[in-house]
């Protein structure tokens, strides 16, 4: 498969899921792995161009595939919007979950030009945060795609 | 947690799917978009020997125009349904259903064949295809058999598929006018309570989910005339099982407000 841009060729077991595969195999950390079942969205990376859950997906199955995580994006430069604007919001604690958050916003921001609150929330609702509470998140998102908030 | 360890194959032919599904028996597994499954293997629910991932098969993937109505391959995922403009035109009740299952990025990888085929009772698409009485198209190894929504699913997460069968595909037939509407806690959490609603030819079918081990059709309420005979008569379609938060009762109530909602789209 292609991570990041560079092709990686592996032997795996096949009950390594790509979360998994990306962190120990690759020392791709920056996916982390909170739930393991697929609720709380930390282990968001993208496939082939759509964001999905890496816990959810077995290695194997990308096999071929074009793989991108935070830090192919955020070494590319896609994020630097978001990244700001998290700063300024504040719409991050601890950090966890915002992995995950970047990589779900910056999906609603490829698909969207503009986009209500309700969106925003909807298209984040399968991202957990358990300290910043979400109003700076929304707030931060919402800046980068209507320029206000 | 981690998944126990299991063998992996991605046939890419029908013949080869069926001929393992045959050789391991009840050791294998049919692996989709993996939305349900794999869950199910990290918390060590299931420990299966082998599983078959259908995903490289030609044939059950596609949305494709039917003289009346819409075939759906079982491979076409949530988010393609959501999208699609020949689903928005023809079965507009799955377009509006689809948004309401889970989130972007699960919706991006789960099937609808994976949601009808794992026959959860709170799941969307199963009162769907019932609502539309749409039709299953399963595949085995002797070729290929159809049967109605209504009669496929038969109990909690049990459907009329057989060992080694694998789902096709779903026809739906058209319908004048359709409505899905449900109640969740969260955006993209499983339903407490839906509905999926249509109408064709001035005949209403009402069909619930989360209201018992199957999707339930309310056969009275569907008859009714009016909506206040529609929400008397729903008393007798409906028993819904409690959960943990909600009574019976209250599960009764939301699907009287549901069914207003619905009645007064339709
Ligand atoms: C956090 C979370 C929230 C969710 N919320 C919802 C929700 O609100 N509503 C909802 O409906 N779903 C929800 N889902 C489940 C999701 O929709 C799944 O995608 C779907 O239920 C299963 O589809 P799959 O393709 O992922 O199937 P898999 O997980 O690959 O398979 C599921 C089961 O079906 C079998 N199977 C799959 N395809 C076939 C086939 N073609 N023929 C025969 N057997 C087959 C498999 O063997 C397995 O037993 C949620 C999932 C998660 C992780
Ligand atoms: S670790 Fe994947 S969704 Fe929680
Ligand atoms: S910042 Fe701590 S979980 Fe979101």
């Amino acid at each position: 498969m292609t991570v990041n841009g560079s092709p990686v060729r592996r032997r795996i077991p096949a009950r390594q899921h790509l979360v998994d595969f990306l962190r120990e195999e690759l020392g791709l950390t920056g996916s982390h792995i909170g739930c393991e079942h697929g609720v709380c969205g930390a282990c968001t990376v993208r496939v082939d161009g759509d964001i999905v859950r890496g816990c959810l997906m077995l290695a194997v199955q990308a096999n071929g595939c074009k793989v991108d995580t935070i830090e192919g994006l955020s070494d590319s430069g896609e994020l630097e919007a978001l990244q700001k604007a998290f700063h300024e919001r504040n719409a991050l604690q601890c950090g966890f979950c915002t992995p995950g958050m970047l990589m779900a916003a910056q999906d609603l921001v490829l698909q969207k030009a503009r986009c209500s609150r309700e969106e925003i929330k909807r298209h984040i609702s399968g991202n957990y945060c358990r300290c910043t509470g979400y109003q700076a998140i929304v707030d931060a998102i919402e800046q980068v795609l209507n320029g206000q908030g | 947690m981690k998944a126990p360890s299991f063998a992996y194959a991605r046939p890419g032919t029908l013949a080869e799917a069926f001929d393992l599904l045959e050789r391991h028996g009840e050791g294998a597994r049919i692996l989709a978009g993996g939305q349900s499954l794999i869950p199910s293997l990290n918390m060590r629910l299931s420990s299966p020997e082998l599983l078959v991932d259908i995903t490289g098969l030609a044939g059950l993937s596609g949305i494709e125009s039917l003289p009346k109505g819409l075939r759906i391959g079982a491979l076409v995922t949530h988010a393609q349904i959501e999208r699609s403009p020949e689903v928005k035109r023809h079965a507009p009740l799955l377009a509006q259903a689809a948004p309401h299952i889970a989130h972007p990025a699960i919706r991006n990888r789960g099937t609808l064949g994976g949601s009808l085929a794992l026959a959860d009772p709170a799941a969307e698409y199963p009162a769907c295809a019932v609502a539309l009485d749409a039709t299953l198209v399963i595949a085995g190894k002797k070729g290929e058999r159809r049967v109605k929504a209504g009669a496929f699913f038969k109990g909690l997460f049990e459907t009329d598929l057989r060992p080694g069968e694998i789902l096709a595909a779903a026809e739906f037939p058209p319908a004048d006018k359709a409505v899905f509407v449900e109640l969740a806690r969260r955006h993209g959490d499983y339903a407490i309570i839906g509905l999926a609603g249509t109408q064709a030819a001035s005949r209403k079918r009402f069909v619930f989910l989360g209201a018992g081990a199957t999707p339930i059709l309310a056969v009275n309420a569907s008859k009714a005339s009016s909506l206040e005979e529609a929400r008397e008569v729903l008393g007798k379609d409906l028993d819904p099982p409690a959960d943990l938060y909600h009574s019976s009762a209250t599960k009764l109530h939301l699907a009287r407000v549901l069914l207003e909602r619905a009645w007064n789209k339709l």
